[in-house]
Parts: C-alpha cells; structure tokens; sequence
C-alpha cells in the first residue's frame, strides 16, 4: 500500500478528483494548505502598507491506494493538475505500513 | 415643506443607501472564499462613483425638464437643486438624495451576473457609463415626466426603472461577458450562507425605505407601502419553501434568503397601489415564475452566476404586470385601478412599460460592453481567474489564516 500525498492548486480539485475516480479510486482527504515551492508570492496592500504573501493557498490530495495501480494514479494526478507553469505543486509517494478499517475492524496491510 | 415628511425621507434615504453594502454582503456570501472582496467591492464601488455621478450629470438627466425621452441639463452639478421643495413637500436636495440611492444600488445589481471574472476597471467603466446612459433616460421615462408616465405606467418603487432594468442588463452581461472557468462543470458553491442571510436581512430593513419612503411623504400611503412591503415578500417564503420542499425534501437557507429578495422586488412596483392582501397573493404567485426561471437557469450554459435575472428580471416584471392586476384605485388615494378593479387596459399599459425597458437597456448595455470591450478586457486573464480576483485586482485576501505569520514585510 501506498500513501499519495499531492499538493495542487485550489482549482484543480475537481480534474483530479476526476481523474482518481476514473481508476475506481474512492477514498481521498483533501485538506486547504499554504505553501510555497519555486513560486513566488503576490504583494498585498492592506492600509497602505506592502506585504508580500509568500505562502499560497494549495490543496493536499490524500489518497491511499494498492501498490498495482499506485504508478498508474500517479501519472492521472500529474496529468489533471498540470497546467506547465510554476506552481502546479507536488507529488510524494510514502509506503504505508497498516491500515484499519474503524467501523469492522478489518486490517489490511 | 413639511417636517414630518422631510424627516421620513430623511430616514428613508439612509435605509436605501444601507442597501448597497446590504446587496454587498448578500452576493458576496454567494461566490467563493477567493473572490469574495473583489464582489463586495463591486457593490461598494458604486456607493462612491455612481453615487458622485448622479449628483453631477445623472439627476439632471432623469428629473430636470426636457424631452420625453430624457431629461435636460439645466440641474447638472445640482445647479438650481435647492432646500426649497418646489417639487413637492420635501428640499429638492433630498429628493435627489433620495433618488440618488436608488441609481447606485440599480447599478450594483447588475454585478451578480459577471461576478468571479469580469476586470475591475472594465466593471467600473460599465457601471458609471450606465448609470448615465441607462439608469437616467429609464427613471426620466417613468418618474421624470417622461412618455412612460404620460402613457399612465405604474411603478410605485422601481419595479420596471430598477429591477426589470438591471435584470435585463444583467442577462445581457452574463451573455457578452461569459461564463466563468469550469461553470457549469465544475461546482462553484457560495462560500459563506451566513453572509448570504444577513444580506437578505439588511435589504428587507433598507427596502422599507425603498418602498414606504416612494411615498415621498409620511402618510397614508407610506403605511400602505410598508406594510405590502412586509407582508409580499413573507407570501414569496412561505410558497419558496413549499416549492424547495417539493424538489427536494428540504427547505433551503439560500432560498429562502433569495425568496426574500424576489418577494422585495415583485412588490416594489405595487407597493402604494395594493392592498395588503393582494400584496400577500402578489408575493406568493411571484414565487413561481422567479424559482423556476432560476431552476432552468442553473441548467443552462448562462453563467448569470448569482441570477439577477431570475430574481430582479422575472420578479420585476412579474411585479410590474401584476400591479396591473392588482392596483386599487379605492386604497391607493386615486392613483389608479387595474384588472381586477374595473380596468384591464392597465395590464396593457404595464407590459409596454416592462417591454420598453427591456428592449432599450437589452440593447443599450449590449452597445456599451462591446465599446468597453475595444478599450478594456472585459474579462481577467485565465491565470488572474484561477487565483481569483481578490488577489489579483485588489491585491488582498479575505481571509488570512494562520494569524498573519504567511507575510514577510516589505513596508
């Protein structure tokens, strides 16, 4: 099994969403994050005074999938949320060691 | 002049002007986290720009003498509007006050339909030429002795001069400027209901203004106006939430908040010409022809994304044909009777009055859009419309979470 942890931009939620359901992919948790890789920030204005907004907004994808179709989910995220410039956000890949289901009890592994 | 009407005018002008930013908050609610500063401002934009401008071009045009088509410029930059009220009870100042917040909320309205990707200048361009080209000649037409008002139309409050005209102008905008990015795809889903109530809220309080101080007086008919101004939009509720209940099992808080403002608009052409109860029956037919316009709207690919013209352009000229029904010459102190009360002729008059403010605002906003659209990019760049427009038109976020350590800075 393997943890998808993806950071994308806020309105590429639905293509990859999309895209994850394609492959029978149910489960995701999507959580509103901040951050900055390569990207610049923006310059906001409040009372006259500049600041600059280094952290932007972006959402984190989790998906936890089989190690068969990890690849081929992998490739549908980055084909979804790619728009080729900087900022499109990041895929990382973590092995996961357990899971269980709470309302049975049920463990995979 | 008189006190007691100067002082209720006085009132009603602050309840209309609160309107705007009321209007504000209640579209606001309705767009997403990302651009709901850049749709407040397009509220309160007006509140300064059409507001200056009708005191020193548009009030001349809609009420000083000149042809039945529009006014003239004898009372431009309020040359000759004086504390005297040589125009009936109250200083003729405060009736161009008065009239000026209904212009600047007129103009705010048409905002919902293009809302999430129109270009702040290009915005501001429209709604200030507008309010000159449109907004001035319509008003002129029915309440500035133009040939409406020779013609015997009724519009008590601004059923036809506000809502069937920026309803119209707003369908036209949807059109011209385009759907946003991802609609109807995708679902671009109101950000914060709680706003979208405590809008409908403020403009409930502020149309009593609207509406009971149309009366331009603190009498009969002001009472009259207030109290349909209270009873049709509780009618709009009651059948919305039947309506909702029917489709879909449950009473929705976007709905009724939006039943209120239909409710509000219908009865605003009707409001000192009907009796309570007609306003209670006016209120609830408006219900249907405004929730299923808004139904097959969502359905649609018009992006007019916050359905002015479900609930200002239907319910306006629902309101506007009805008070040719309703009207009630023996309540309404001899300002006219329609169908049900021996003359069915005024029917008539009110649908040439909808379809003339249709056909001349449809057309007029058409014309300047396209001219805007030479000099300004109506729209946002894609790019701009993806991180939304509070960042990039106003360069501030509505909400900074994580207690403002996301900035380093610069000042």
């Amino acid at each position: 099994m393997k943890l998808i942890k993806t950071i994308i931009r806020p309105n590429k939620v639905d293509d990859v969403k999309d895209a994850l359901a394609a492959l029978n992919i149910s489960g995701m948790t999507a959580t509103e994050v901040r951050g900055h890789g390569k990207q610049k920030g923006h310059t906001a204005i409040y009372r006259g005074k500049e600041y600059n907004v280094s952290l932007l907004p972006k959402m984190e994808i989790d998906v936890v999938v089989s190690d068969s179709i990890a690849d081929e989910a992998i490739q549908a995220i980055i084909k979804a949320a790619r728009t080729g410039e900087i900022g499109d956000g990041r895929v990382f890949v973590l092995p996961v060691l357990e899971s269980h289901r709470i309302r049975t009890g049920e463990k995979e592994s | 002049m008189n006190g007691a009407d100067t002082a209720w005018i006085l009132m009603s002008t602050a309840l209309v002007l609160l309107m705007t930013p009321g209007l504000a908050f209640f579209y606001g609610g309705l767009v997403r986290s990302k651009n709901v500063l850049n749709t407040l401002m397009m509220s309160f934009i007006s509140l300064g720009f059409v507001g200056v401008l009708w005191a020193v071009l548009g009030y001349s045009l809609a009420f000083s003498d000149g042809s039945s088509f529009v006014g003239g410029f004898s009372n431009a930059l309020l040359a000759g509007v004086g504390l005297e009220a040589s125009l009936g009870s109250i200083p003729d100042l405060l009736f161009m006050a008065f009239q000026g917040t209904f212009c600047i909320i007129t103009a705010a309205l048409i905002s919902g339909a293009i809302v999430e990707r129109m270009r702040f200048s290009a915005y501001l361009t429209f709604i200030c030429l507008w309010a000159i080209v449109v907004y001035a000649p319509v008003t002129h037409w029915v309440w500035g002795g133009g040939w409406l008002s020779e013609l015997g139309a009724l519009d008590f409050a601004g059923g036809t001069v506000v809502h069937v005209n920026a309803g119209v102008a707003a369908l036209v905008a949807a059109f011209v400027v385009g759907k946003r990015q991802g609609y109807p795809s995708s679902s671009l889903l109101p950000h914060n209901v709680p706003f979208v109530m405590l809008g409908a809220a403020l403009l409930w309080f502020g149309w009593f203004g609207f509406n009971a101080g149309s009366a331009l007086a603190a009498d009969e008919i002001a009472s009259l106006a207030f109290v349909t101004t209270m009873l049709a939009p509780g009618a709009t509720l009651i059948v919305w939430c039947f309506l909702d209940m029917i489709r879909s099992g449950r009473p929705t808080a976007v709905g009724s908040a939006t039943a209120i403002v239909v409710g509000l608009v219908a009865v605003t052409p009707a409001a000192g010409f009907i009796s309570p109860m007609s306003a209670v029956l006016l209120g609830g037919i408006a219900a249907l022809p405004c929730y299923f316009a808004l139904v097959l709207r969502a359905r649609s690919s018009l992006d007019d994304s916050l359905d002015v013209v479900a609930a200002h352009g239907v319910g306006g000229a629902t309101g506007a044909v009805l008070t040719g029904v309703f009207a009630d010459m023996a309540i309404n102190g001899g300002s006219g009777s329609g169908l049900l009360f021996g003359n069915p002729g005024q029917v008539v008059t009110q649908v040439i009055a909808v379809a003339a403010v249709i056909a001349y605002s449809g057309g007029m906003t058409f014309i300047l859009l396209k001219l805007i659209g030479v000099v300004i990019p109506l729209r946002v760049s894609e790019e701009e419309e993806a991180t939304g427009l509070d960042i990039t038109q106003h360069g501030e976020e509505a909400y900074l979470h994580v207690g403002g350590t996301l900035t380093s800075n610069n000042g």
